[in-house]
């Protein structure tokens, strides 16, 4: 098979500009399926050998004061392992040289050892000297963001009290991956920090020598979660806990969680659509590849090669094609891979950045990619061979061409010549002209998802906080505290409005389905927060019932009339009916609101808040801010635009990272769609166009019969693509649903524009690289040879 | 079961037998007849010339002939074998050890040099020439390594014939072979064509449009409207040298 194999190259050489645009558009298929699935399995191994490493903990829970002695009965219960009991607080910190309102968990550490269970990474310095009770460890997130390194100083005011602690070392641990203040939405790396340290000395700044409010179980192999949960609920009932929770309800593992089904759709969804237009391109592209050859194979068939050496012949140039791709996509996946999988692990604080690719993963896409490759040949080959090779070396169709509706309506004389031709040729090859036209609607569809994800985003912001959420400040409160804090709160200088709220930490339940969450008691006037339904319109909060968000009633199935369990996990945990009053939509977090007053009443308690939220004038925040944190009874400050702020940083290193690989695909595979096409309609016609050429049409006038039908294909596929990104979106934004976040369906104008940009202008690329070998096009050699 | 190479050297005496052949092509709502009832025997070892008016149905009766299309009604028979029944693979053998095919229009494979569009015959045959040898016949030795586009029609065209004539075939069909050439050069390949008939028995058919090469074919064979309207036998054949046009 020698001068095959000869005629073999030089066809790849002659087709390298096609060879090239095809394997790009698989690249890009393939690098988003590696880069996502390899990703999405180094994070899952990475984060289940952090959390095995680490021993994280199985079960969790928070009580209000329990004596040393408990410890032994906890041990006892069944299914228990291991068991560590912690003094847990909240404080307020103060770092030199930062003036924001800082807030900090501190947990206990035994004194100069690494806790058994979620031990802790140490990242820098040292661990806990025992004769010291003035020494810290930091979460490295905080130290980075403050450039803190061991033997600085920090602040903390535990109960009231201050505290000068010196940094002994930073580390990380499994529990603080997602560190996440509590009741905010969004990480703050610079006014949120964990600090651990020994136990004795926590427990003396906190009162709580000899007692314990924090512990955490490793179970047994095989035990039952949910029973130990309920032996341990009773045990610590008396102590104020509450309610004892398993791994997946612990917050940052939960965000991790989030964060990982979110990449597991990404990867499941995004790249098997990219790999499946890929592989549709491939399969379109190399049928007409193989369709301009069917002379050649007729002449083959001609000389008595077989069927299958023909076909073998063409299988093996389609071979080295998608190999080309697939190396390609791969080596390119595969640092794209690494890259996403490194910043995933830095922002979740691996204390490693291993990068694991599963076999199977490139396995798949040689597959998908081969499979569509050799459908598309051999389909196209056995067309060609089934026909007598009399028959084959004529042009595919005979050119049967019409007149088309235009003309046969009469309106012939408004168009030119050339432009009638574009019209029958778009009319003569229906099934062509509509494979192009799908090809580069997937490629704007794609794009748009980019965008989609901003958008969305962008107005999630909008909603949550400059529509429902008005408030410059929210100020936690240390523990429910009678309604007249709110005057004090108030008559500081600056603050123009100050408004209360109660929210109690509860266990939600509707038959066998429950959620941990919290009963937010609101002042049904009130301007800074309200409760807005799905088209931004206030719900009003009746004085009985609860309003809950549509995606908590979703999860609960409950609908409004229907009667909710709350088990209050505070204080002596009354378990209250209230009936559903109504829904309300909101895309962070899940709530259930019900008016202040009526949360007062159901707590039996007085006329008392344990939040307010404020607002300030800006000139004197600063100042406002400095009073707050002298208050005794204020636990912490959330500041709004920081909010916003941290949040979209956080968004934007992973999404625009996304995003922007997104856009770039999309139009690699617009650009490998129309240039394809038109290299092929070019190749397919250039007799014809050499012979209008010689028959006296301007290099204008070839150029435009041949790009003028690219042209309509492309205005044609932009309106489907529109289509296409839009059922795209609304899929995303139905996988993406969670207690956490709901994806809006949100498609600026922009979004649109943008990807029809991107479109436009990877055809006008192709169309120039065209033009530019349309006008080297060798009119004589096209005419002499006859193939 | 496949056709040996060793069953052409085996003179039966008829090489093909034509019954009754038709041929229609439909386009659309019109059916061209192009072949309308042929009956027609080859001979080991004879030259026939067809002759006739363009679109006479020449070229479908080669096509047919050289297993390269399908018959719509008939038969035809090489040697033993029925082609208008044959299946693919036998189709397949035929055409490999047994035909040597000239096309009307060259039908080179433009990515491969003349040397090179020689060899992907050669290459999958018993006892071919070489390439060059075969090019040699056609006097092309010296533009072995061009590729069509580089070559002159007819210049295409004689390495067509060495193709042709390379795999020492036991039919020859060619299909105006002379058509694009001066009579200088049509000579040459003629005297080729002549050879290969004379000293290896390759039986062959011709056709042209051009009565003066009819000379040198044992029988001429004339075409009109899809049918045959003459047969004559020339009783000395001119040798192609002494042609001229
Ligand atoms: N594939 C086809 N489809 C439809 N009609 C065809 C096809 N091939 C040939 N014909 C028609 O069949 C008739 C015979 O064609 P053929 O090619 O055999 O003529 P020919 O004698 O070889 O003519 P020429 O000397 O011009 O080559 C013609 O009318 C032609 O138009
Ligand atoms: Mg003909």
């Amino acid at each position: 098979m020698g001068v095959l194999n000869r005629k073999l190259w030089r066809d790849l050489v002659e087709m390298r500009g096609m060879v090239l645009a095809i394997a790009l558009v698989q690249v890009g298929g393939i690098a988003t399926f590696v880069m996502s699935l390899s990703t999405y399995d180094t994070l899952l191994i990475a984060r289940d050998n952090y959390y095995r490493d680490q021993r994280f903990a199985d079960v969790f829970a928070l009580l209000k004061r329990a004596p040393d002695s408990l410890a032994g009965r906890l041990q006892a219960i069944p299914g228990v392992e291991r068991m560590q009991t912690r003094v847990v607080a909240a404080a307020r910190l103060a770092v030199p040289g930062f003036n924001d309102p800082v807030i900090g968990t501190l947990v206990s550490i035994p004194e100069s050892r690494n806790p058994e269970l979620n031990a802790l990474h140490l990242q820098q310095g040292r661990l806990l000297s025992a004769d010291r009770d003035d020494e810290t460890l930091i979460n490295e997130s905080f130290a980075k963001e403050h450039n803190l390194k061991p033997g600085d100083r920090i602040t903390a005011t535990i109960n009231g009290r201050r505290k000068q602690l010196t940094i002994a070392g930073i580390a990380m641990s499994p529990e603080y991956m997602y560190a996440i203040a509590p009741g905010a939405v969004f990480p703050d790396f610079k006014r949120y920090g964990i600090l651990w340290m020994g136990r004795t000395a926590l427990a003396a700044a906190y009162n709580m020598e000899g007692a314990f409010n924090d512990v955490s179980f490793k179970l047994e192999e095989g035990a039952i979660v949910e029973d130990v949960i309920e032996q341990l609920d009773q045990v610590v009932a008396r102590y104020g806990g509450h309610g004892a929770f398993a791994r997946k309800d612990q917050t940052s593992h939960r965000f991790l969680s989030e964060e990982l089904k979110g990449l597991e759709t990404m990867a499941a969804v995004f790249p098997v659509i990219f790999l499946g237009v890929a592989a549709f391109l491939l399969n379109v592209v190399i049928t007409r590849l193989v369709n301009t050859q069917r002379n050649q194979i007729a002449i083959l068939k001609a000389f008595g090669y077989s069927n299958l050496a023909v076909g073998r012949h063409y299988a093996a140039l389609v071979v080295v094609i998608v190999m080309l791709g697939l190396a390609g996509g791969i080596a390119v996946g595969i640092w794209m891979g690494k890259g996403l999988s490194a910043l995933y692990m830095e922002f979740y604080k691996f204390p490693f950045t291993d990068y694991y690719l599963n076999a199977e993963v490139i396995l798949l896409a040689a597959l998908v990619s081969l499979v569509a490759g050799m459908s598309g040949t051999l389909m196209a080959v056995y067309r060609a061979v089934r026909l007598p090779p009399a028959e084959a070396m004529r042009p595919e169709t005979p050119a049967t061409y019409r007149t088309t509706i235009i003309e046969r309506l009469g309106l012939q004389r408004l168009f030119s010549q050339p432009t009638r031709m574009i019209a029958r040729h778009i009319e003569r090859r229906p099934v062509k002209t509509l494979l192009t036209v799908g090809g580069i609607a997937s490629a704007c569809g794609i794009i748009m998802v980019a965008n989609f994800q901003e958008d969305a985003i962008i107005y999630m912001i909008d909603v949550q906080y400059a529509m429902s959420q008005n408030q410059d400040l929210t100020v936690t409160l240390i523990e429910p505290t009678s309604r007249n804090a709110l005057h004090s709160l108030a008559g500081i200088e600056g603050v123009q409005h100050a408004e209360g709220m109660r929210a109690v930490p509860a266990r939600l339940r509707h038959e066998h389905r429950t959620y941990r969450g919290s009963l937010q008691g609101m002042e049904p006037d009130g301007v800074l927060r309200k409760v807005l339904d799905s088209d931004l319109q206030r719900v009003a909060l009746p004085v009985e019932g609860v309003v809950l968000t549509d995606f908590l009633a979703e999860l609960l199935a409950i609908k409004p009339g229907q009667s909710l369990t709350v088990e209050v996990l505070e204080g002596n945990r009354p378990v209250l009916e209230v009936p559903v009053a109504g829904l309300t939509s909101e895309y962070l977090g899940v709530s259930a609101y019900m008016q202040r007053a009526t949360v007062n009443r159901l707590m039996k308690e007085g006329d008392v808040i344990n939040a307010v939220f404020l607002d300030v004038d800006e000139w004197h925040s600063d100042r406002i801010l400095r009073e707050l944190d002298d208050m005794p009874r204020v636990a912490g400050t959330i500041i709004r635009e920081t909010a916003i702020r941290s949040f979209h940083k956080t968004m934007e290193e992973t999404i625009l990272f996304f995003s922007f690989i997104t856009a770039l695909l999309g139009g690699i595979i617009a650009f490998g769609v129309v240039y394809n096409s038109a290299h092929i309609a070019l190749s397919e016609r250039d007799r014809e166009l050499a012979s209008l050429r010689v028959l006296g049409f301007t290099r204008g006038e070839v150029a435009y019969i041949l790009l003028g039908e690219l042209g309509v294909a492309t205005l044609l596929a932009l309106p489907l693509g529109y289509l296409f990104g839009y059922a795209l979106c609304s899929y995303l934004s139905n996988q993406f649903r969670s207690d956490l976040y709901r994806v809006p369906l949100v498609l600026e104008a922009d979004t649109v524009a943008f990807a029809s940009s991107v479109v436009l202008v990877s055809a006008i690329i192709s169309g120039l690289l065209l033009w530019r070998k349309l006008n080297r096009l060798d009119l004589i050699g096209v005419l002499k040879t006859r193939e | 079961m496949t056709i040996s190479p060793a069953a052409a050297t085996d003179a039966a005496d008829t090489v093909f037998r034509v019954r009754d052949l038709t041929k229609v092509y439909h386009m659309g709502e019109v059916d061209v007849h192009a072949l309308r009832g042929v009956d027609l025997d080859l001979v080991a070892g004879e030259l026939m010339v067809l002759l006739g008016p363009s679109g006479s149905g020449k070229s479908t009766l080669l096509n047919i002939l050289g297993g390269l299309d399908t018959a719509s009604g008939g038969t035809v028979h090489y040697r033993d074998q029925d082609l208008t029944h044959a299946d693919e693979q036998r189709l397949t053998a035929y055409r490999r050890f047994h035909v040597g095919f000239v096309f009307q229009f060259y039908n080179l494979m433009p990515s491969l040099t003349a040397r090179e569009n020689v060899q992907a015959v050669t290459e999958i045959v018993p006892n071919p020439m070489t390439a060059e040898e075969a090019l040699a016949l056609v006097h092309l030795q010296d533009r072995m390594d061009h590729f069509p586009a580089q070559l002159s029609g007819g210049e295409q065209q004689r390495v067509a014939i060495a193709r042709a004539i390379a795999k020492n075939p036991s039919v020859l069909l060619c299909d105006e072979p002379t058509g694009a050439l001066d009579s200088e050069t049509g000579i040459l390949v003629l005297e080729a064509l002549e050879r290969a008939n004379q000293e290896l028995g390759t039986t062959t058919a011709l056709i042209t449009h051009n009565a003066d090469i009819s000379g040198m074919a044992d029988r001429v064979v004339r075409i009109m409207d899809g049918k045959i309207s003459s047969i004559e036998r020339n009783t000395t054949r001119v040798k192609a040298s002494e042609l001229s046009w």
